[in-house]
C-alpha cells in the first residue's frame, strides 16, 4: 500500500475520540480550540447559513482558510465541492491538513468524484451507507463521515446513516467467504474491500459522525452508534453559548457512556440552535453525490 | 502485567491491541474513578496535546497521574503523548507534566504534508518503523537522559528513569517491539 495513504489514514486515527468543530473566522478557531477541538474546519459561512443563503457555494477563500492556519495549532481542514478536483488542488497548494469532499457545497460534476488517490493531501468524504463508504475509500478517502443533513441541528440522518452503515458491516461479517463476490457486486464495491470489512468488522478508515449534531446528547449518541469521533458544524456557532457547548460535546464524547456526566454537562448550555426539521427541508444535501 | 490506557482522545485503541498482543492486561482511563484501579504501568497515545491536557485537567485526571508518575509508576508516551511529558516547549506556553527533562518541538515537520515514514536505529532494539504524523521531535535533553533514537539529526525517542518519549507512532505500525521494550522496562529488565 502507497506510505502517503497510509500517512494519511493514521492522521485520522489521531483525530479519534475528538470533535472537529466548523469555523469561520479565526476568533472562532481559537474559541474552538480552547474548548478542545482536535481539528478545525475552515468555511466562509457554516452550513445553516448556506442553507438559508441558497445559490452556489464554493470553496472558501483560500486566504481566509490561511488566517485560520495561521491562528490555530490543531489540524485544519477545508471543503470543495464533490468532483471539483482543481478546488482540491488549491487546498492542497495551501498545505491542508485534510480535505472535505462535501455535499454540504455545490456539487461540481454530477457523476465523478474526485480520483483521491491523485492527491499527497488527505481527504474526508460522506456516506450514507457502507456502499458509498467503500467507493470513496477506494476512490482514495482516507476517512468518512456520516452525510447527516447539515445545518439543520437535526441529528436523524446521521443516525440513520451510522445505523445503516453499521447493520451492513455486521451483515458482511456474518457472511460465508463464499457470499462476500455476490456482496461486492450488490455494494459496487471492489470485492478487496468487502473482504476487508469481512475479517475487520470495521471500515479500513476511521468513521466520524457528521450533520446535525447540536448537543451533548447527540455526540454520545452517534458514539455509542460507533461512530468514532463527531463533526459539530452549525450546532455550536449558532448556539447561545458557542464555547461551552463546544466543551460540553468534547467532554460528551471522551465520556459517552456515562449518563451522568453528560446530564451535568448538558445543563445551563443557553439556547441550542434553531433547526429544521427533516419534513421541512427542501434540499437534501445527502442526496448529492452516491 | 496490567497497563493502563489513557483514553481521553487520540489513538488509544491502537495501543490497546498491541499491549494485548503482548499478553499485557489493559484498561482505558477516562475519569477519575479510573483511577482506583491499581496497575503496573501507562500509556499516553498519540492525538491532539491540547485537547488530551485541557480533558486531562477538567476531568480532574491531570494532578493524580502527575503524581504517579513522580512516584515512578513506568509511563510511555507518543508523539501527543510526549509532548505532556516534557518539561518544556520550545513553541507552545503550555507545559504539562513536566517528567521529562526535554525541549520538544511541536508539529516540528510542518503540517500533514510533512508527516512520513522511516526506518531507523532505536537503542537497543535495532531497526524499526518510524510512522511521524505532524509529529513532534526533542530539540534538545538534560545530560541524564538517554537518548533512544534520532531522525536525520533530530532526537525522536528519549528515556529518563521511568519516563519514557517517543515522538512517532509504533502503534499504527506492526512492530511491536518497542511496546515490547516498555514492558521490559517496568519489569526492570530494560
Amino acid at each position: 500500500m502507497d506510505n502517503r495513504y497510509e500517512l494519511n489514514k493514521n492522521l485520522a486515527q489521531m483525530l479519534k475520540g475528538g470533535v472537529i468543530m466548523d469555523v469561520t473566522t479565526p476568533e472562532q478557531a481559537r474559541i474552538a480550540q480552547e474548548a478542545g477541538a482536535c481539528a478545525v474546519m475552515a468555511l466562509e459561512r457554516i452550513p445553516a447559513d448556506i442553507r438559508a443563503a441558497g445559490g452556489v457555494s464554493r470553496m472558501s477563500d483560500p486566504a481566509m482558510i490561511k488566517g485560520i492556519q495561521e491562528a490555530v495549532s490543531i489540524p485544519v481542514m477545508a471543503k470543495c465541492r464533490i468532483g471539483h478536483f482543481v478546488e482540491a488542488q488549491l487546498l492542497e497548494a495551501i498545505e491542508i491538513d485534510y480535505i472535505d469532499e462535501s455535499e454540504v457545497l455545490s456539487p461540481a460534476d454530477d457523476k465523478y468524484h474526485i480520483d483521491k488517490t491523485q492527491f499527497k493531501v488527505p481527504f474526508v468524504c460522506g456516506a450514507k451507507d457502507l456502499g458509498e463508504a467503500l467507493r470513496r475509500i477506494n476512490e482514495g478517502a482516507s476517512m468518512i463521515r456520516t452525510k447527516g443533513e447539515p445545518g439543520t441541528g437535526d441529528v436523524v440522518q446521521a443516525v440513520r446513516h451510522m445505523r445503516m452503515m453499521q447493520s451492513e458491516i455486521r451483515r458482511l461479517v456474518s457472511m460465508r467467504e463464499d457470499e462476500l463476490f455476490d456482496a461486492a457486486k450488490l455494494l459496487q464495491v471492489p470485492y478487496d474491500l468487502v473482504k476487508y470489512v469481512h475479517e475487520n468488522g470495521k471500515l479500513p478508515v476511521v468513521n466520524f459522525a457528521a450533520g446535525g449534531v447540536a448537543t451533548p446528547a447527540d455526540a454520545a449518541l452517534m458514539m455509542q452508534l460507533g461512530a468514532e469521533g463527531v463533526f459539530v458544524g452549525s450546532g455550536i456557532f449558532k448556539s447561545g453559548n458557542p464555547a461551552k457547548r463546544a466543551a460540553a460535546i468534547v467532554k460528551a464524547v471522551t465520556n459517552y457512556t456515562d449518563a451522568k456526566l453528560i446530564a451535568q454537562l448538558s445543563e445551563n448550555l443557553g439556547e441550542a440552535m434553531v433547526g429544521i426539521n427533516e419534513q421541512e427541508i427542501e434540499l437534501l444535501m445527502a442526496e448529492r453525490g452516491k | 502485567m496490567t497497563i493502563a490506557v489513557l483514553a481521553v482522545q487520540g489513538d488509544f485503541a491502537e495501543h490497546e491491541a498491541m499491549l494485548a498482543e503482548l499478553g499485557a492486561q489493559v484498561f482505558e482511563i477516562r475519569e477519575r474513578a479510573d483511577l482506583d484501579r491499581p496497575f503496573d504501568g501507562l500509556v499516553l497515545p498519540g492525538g491532539e496535546s491540547t485537547v488530551q491536557g485541557k480533558l486531562l485537567r477538567e476531568l480532574g485526571l491531570f494532578e493524580p497521574i502527575r503524581g504517579k508518575i513522580l512516584a515512578g509508576t513506568p509511563v510511555f508516551g507518543t508523539c501527543a503523548g510526549l509532548i505532556l511529558l516534557a518539561k518544556r516547549l520550545s513553541n507552545d506556553d503550555n507545559v504539562y507534566f513536566d517528567v521529562l527533562p526535554v525541549t520538544v518541538r511541536r508539529n516540528a515537520y510542518g503540517r500533514q504534508l510533512g508527516s512520513f515514514y522511516a526506518e531507523e536505529e532505536f537503542k537497543g532494539i535495532g531497526k524499526i518503523p518510524m510512522t511521524f504524523i505532524r509529529a513532534p521531535y526533542i530539540e534538545s535533553a538534560a545530560d541524564d537522559v538517554d537518548i533512544l533514537a534520532s531522525v536525520d539529526g533530530n532526537i525522536v525517542a528519549a528515556r529518563k528513569d521511568n519516563v519514557l518519549g517517543i515522538s512517532f507512532h509504533p502503534e499504527v505500525d506492526r512492530d511491536l517491539s518497542v511496546h515490547r521494550y516498555f514492558l521490559d522496562m517496568i519489569r526492570g529488565r530494560e
